[in-house]
């Protein structure tokens, strides 16, 4: 007669999520995630400055296809997403009760609105483009029509104290005008914006449309505001280093969101994290014979 | 040989008066500067003075701002849209009542041809005041928010002097703000006409302000904390400086900066109207254009025959007098600009590109530079890469559309571009895929009120023309 032992749980690696793969930091590190009551949970990546830059090549590798998706696809992959995050209800609601401190049902109300808020903003993805453009009324025998293409690569530091919901809020506003994104995400809660990954990975997303990197701020925040080829920054979560991150972004004129004003629980935040990140083409035509 | 010369025809320089010196324009005043400082400009046609103008201190500026929070407060904020609008149209109606004496006044101040001021500059400056008056009273209809922000401060260039302070004022005022705003130091002329026109119109002292200076005057006024708002055209350095300044406040910011527009011209392009177009891209106001369209991407297979007939048009190109009717290309802005460009153009000639100029005789005093076109240009080359801000043309070729579009958008910059093909869904193909704000099609350099203008990338952030351009001063 053999002796049963009670079954050894497999725990999960939270990695990088980099052009698609799940890469732990080129640098090897990792540093501790502590539940909000101190309690250790995992060990995350810590990022460095060259998986900033890698981060950034794959979402500029990434921009043309996902922009030029056409917003029915992109409306429909962003829907996707709230499926895959539905699935996952259950580790989703314990991540966030874990770096939180709320209740269980404060949790499961907190997943919930951000899938909701997925779906919310796949219902922009085709929409937004009719109300921020149209025809304008030149006065010469001109076809001249105005229409919001997305910005590029957008570097966005999450928010901190609302470690999925405020992360959904930032992230799916810019993607789905068919930016590309950079996230950093929270600093002392960063678990579900990895697991958060690993359902954009199963959503039809296409790679490098979205990288999630964990780490410092202090550390990832300067060399995602300085980089050339970063064309837009959220400041959303920068605390602190918002004023010092503008004026870095001002080296290559980035747009900048400057970080404040926000509602997580606001059900409707409209067009106010869409259009930050858009820019408005203007195309002439002679019209004659 | 000329079958046909055409004799002078000149307009007259009678129908302006301009004072020997004049004093900042502050709460409704003309007042002299705490400073001793004076600058001349002078006509860069012939280098000869035309005024003197007051040098703005911090002092000065201080005033500016104070008079402009005054009138916001007190006055313009208060004014129901319907009123506010009606000071609009007036501007626009004097605007197009003295616009033969400000054509003059802009030709001589900025050397830029009588044809351009005429039929570009004063039109379109009216315009845009007429567009933005009647906005005033309907933001609630715009999508955007309603209230004005408060003090703009406002900086604009020296290339379309009255075009861009219009550019500039009339949808500051239109949404209910009040500006101080530095003309640019080489071209003073008209905005300070302008001062004279609000004093007409009865527009409310403070709600426009106007301080004549240099480089430490426009810094004084996007630095100071009274101001809201900055909105700045300009070249891309200054925008870079500006918006590092503003890092961290609670100011709202527009920057419209340099360029290096691409124009594509593909093999089945109507290669007539292409010309007309390349040459309108380039050499339209001296090339002084943030949006000219200074690097020719033409398709391998065609270039030889359309160089051919573009060094033929250029050749009929008439360069001389600013005052002539007859004048195609006028004067270089200042000294510095024909420095730059020189300098620019050296380089592209020293880096082993080809450049070719009609045979073109300049006049012995003023700044002058003729068209050029550069041949054998790469993507490497300065004058491929920097804005030139003069009548030189970068000829690149490619082969296919992938190769145009990937080479057009191999810049920092992204404010304009062109696309010269009869294929209708080609056009659309390039213009989608050009990272530039505006895009002419068949066509370039058009301009109009109600067409939001402005770039991407480093050309700058915020857009200024139509419903778009109103957002900059809503909250």
């Amino acid at each position: 007669m053999t002796d049963t032992f009670p079954r050894i749980a497999v725990r999960r690696t939270y990695k990088l999520y980099v052009g698609g793969a799940f890469p732990r930091s080129e640098s090897g590190r990792s540093y501790p995630v502590t539940s909000s009551a101190g309690d250790h949970l995992a060990n995350a990546a810590l990022a460095s400055r060259k998986d900033v830059r890698d981060a950034v090549v794959a979402a500029r590798k990434a921009f043309l296809g996902w922009s030029g998706r056409t917003a029915y696809n992109r409306g429909q992959i962003l829907y996707r997403v709230a499926e895959m995050m539905e699935g996952r209800r259950s580790q989703f609601a314990e991540e966030v009760g874990a770096a939180e401190g709320v209740g269980k049902a404060r949790a499961q109300a907190l997943v919930s609105a951000a899938v909701d808020r997925w779906v919310y903003y796949a219902g922009w993805a085709d929409k937004f483009g009719q109300l921020l453009g149209g025809a304008n009324p030149v006065s010469g025998p001109y076809f001249n029509l105005s229409e919001p293409e997305p910005t590029g690569v957008v570097g966005i530091l999450a928010p901190t104290g609302s470690s999925l919901l405020g992360l959904v809020s930032v992230l799916a506003p810019v993607l789905t005008s068919g930016n590309t994104a950079v996230l950093v995400a929270s600093e002392d809660a960063p678990l579900p914006a990895i697991t958060l990954a690993e359902a954009l990975a199963t959503s039809d997303l296409p790679a490098g449309a979205a990288n999630i990197l964990t780490g410092r701020l202090s550390e990832l925040a300067a060399p995602l505001a300085g980089h050339a080829d970063v064309n837009a920054l959220d400041l959303a979560g920068a605390g602190g280093l918002a004023a010092e991150l503008e004026a870095l972004a001002a080296t290559t004129l980035k747009r900048v969101r400057r970080p404040g004003g926000d509602d997580w629980d606001d059900t409707d935040p409209g067009l106010s994290r869409i259009k930050p990140f858009l820019e408005i083409k203007t195309v002439w035509h002679p019209i004659g014979r | 040989m000329e079958i046909f010369e055409y004799a002078p025809a000149p307009e007259s320089r009678a129908i302006v008066s301009i004072r020997p010196s004049y004093d900042l324009f502050i709460d409704g005043e003309f007042v002299e500067s705490k400073s001793d400082e004076r600058l001349v400009t002078v006509n860069p046609a012939d280098e000869e003075p035309l005024a003197e103008v007051a040098v703005a201190d911090d002092a000065d500026v201080d005033r500016a701002f104070a008079a402009a929070r005054r009138a916001f407060e007190q006055v313009w904020s208060r004014l129901p849209g319907a009123e506010r609008g009606k000071y609009l149209f007036r501007i626009a109606r004097v605007i197009q009542e003295r616009a033969r004496e400000l054509a003059v006044l802009e030709s001589l101040d900025n050397g830029k041809p009588i044809k351009e001021t005429r039929d570009v500059d004063l039109p379109l400056a009216a315009a845009h005041f007429f567009y933005y008056a009647g906005w005033a009273d309907k933001l609630a209809h715009a999508g955007l928010g309603t209230r004005p922000l408060g003090v703009a401060a406002q900086v604009i260039p020296w290339n379309f002097p009255l075009l861009m302070l219009a550019w500039k004022v009339a949808p500051a005022l239109a949404t209910g703000n009040t500006v101080v705003l530095k003309p640019a130091e080489t071209t003073p002329l008209t905005a300070l006409a302008f001062a004279e026109i609000c004093q007409e119109a009865g527009l409310p002292p403070g709600v426009v302000n106007i301080v004549t200076g240099a480089g430490a005057t426009g810094r004084a006024v996007v630095a100071h904390p009274g101001a809201d708002k900055v909105a700045f055209t300009g070249s891309t350095e200054v925008g870079r400086e500006i918006a590092r300044a503003v890092a961290g406040t609670d100011k709202r910011v527009t920057l419209e900066l340099g360029g290096k527009g691409a124009n594509i011209v593909y093999d089945d392009a109507a290669i007539d109207q292409a010309v007309e177009g390349i040459v309108t891209g380039i050499f339209f106001n001296q090339g002084h254009v943030c949006c000219a369209g200074s690097r020719l991407l033409v398709q391998e297979s065609i270039a030889d025959e359309l160089l051919a007939r573009l060094r033929a048009r250029i050749e009929r190109l008439r360069l001389g007098d600013p005052l002539d009717k007859n004048t195609d290309i006028g004067a270089v802005n200042s000294a510095a600009q024909l420095a730059r460009i020189r300098e620019l153009a050296a380089a592209g000639q020293a880096e082993g590109a080809t450049g070719w100029s009609p045979a073109c005789p300049l006049p012995e005093r003023g700044y002058w530079f003729p068209p050029t076109v550069f041949t054998g240009v790469t993507q490497a080359h300065r004058i491929a890469r920097e804005e030139i801000f003069g009548p030189v043309l970068s000829v690149l070729t490619f082969r296919t559309p992938e190769e145009a579009v990937a080479k057009a958008n191999n810049t920092p910059y992204g404010l304009s571009a062109g696309v010269w093909t009869e294929k209708g869904s080609l056009m659309l193909w390039t213009a989608s895929r050009l990272r530039a704000g505006v895009v002419w099609s068949n066509t370039f350099n058009v301009f109009d009120p109600a067409s939001p203008f402005g770039g991407y990338k480093e050309s700058g952030y915020g857009r200024e023309g139509g419903r778009h351009g109103l957002e900059a001063y809503l909250d």
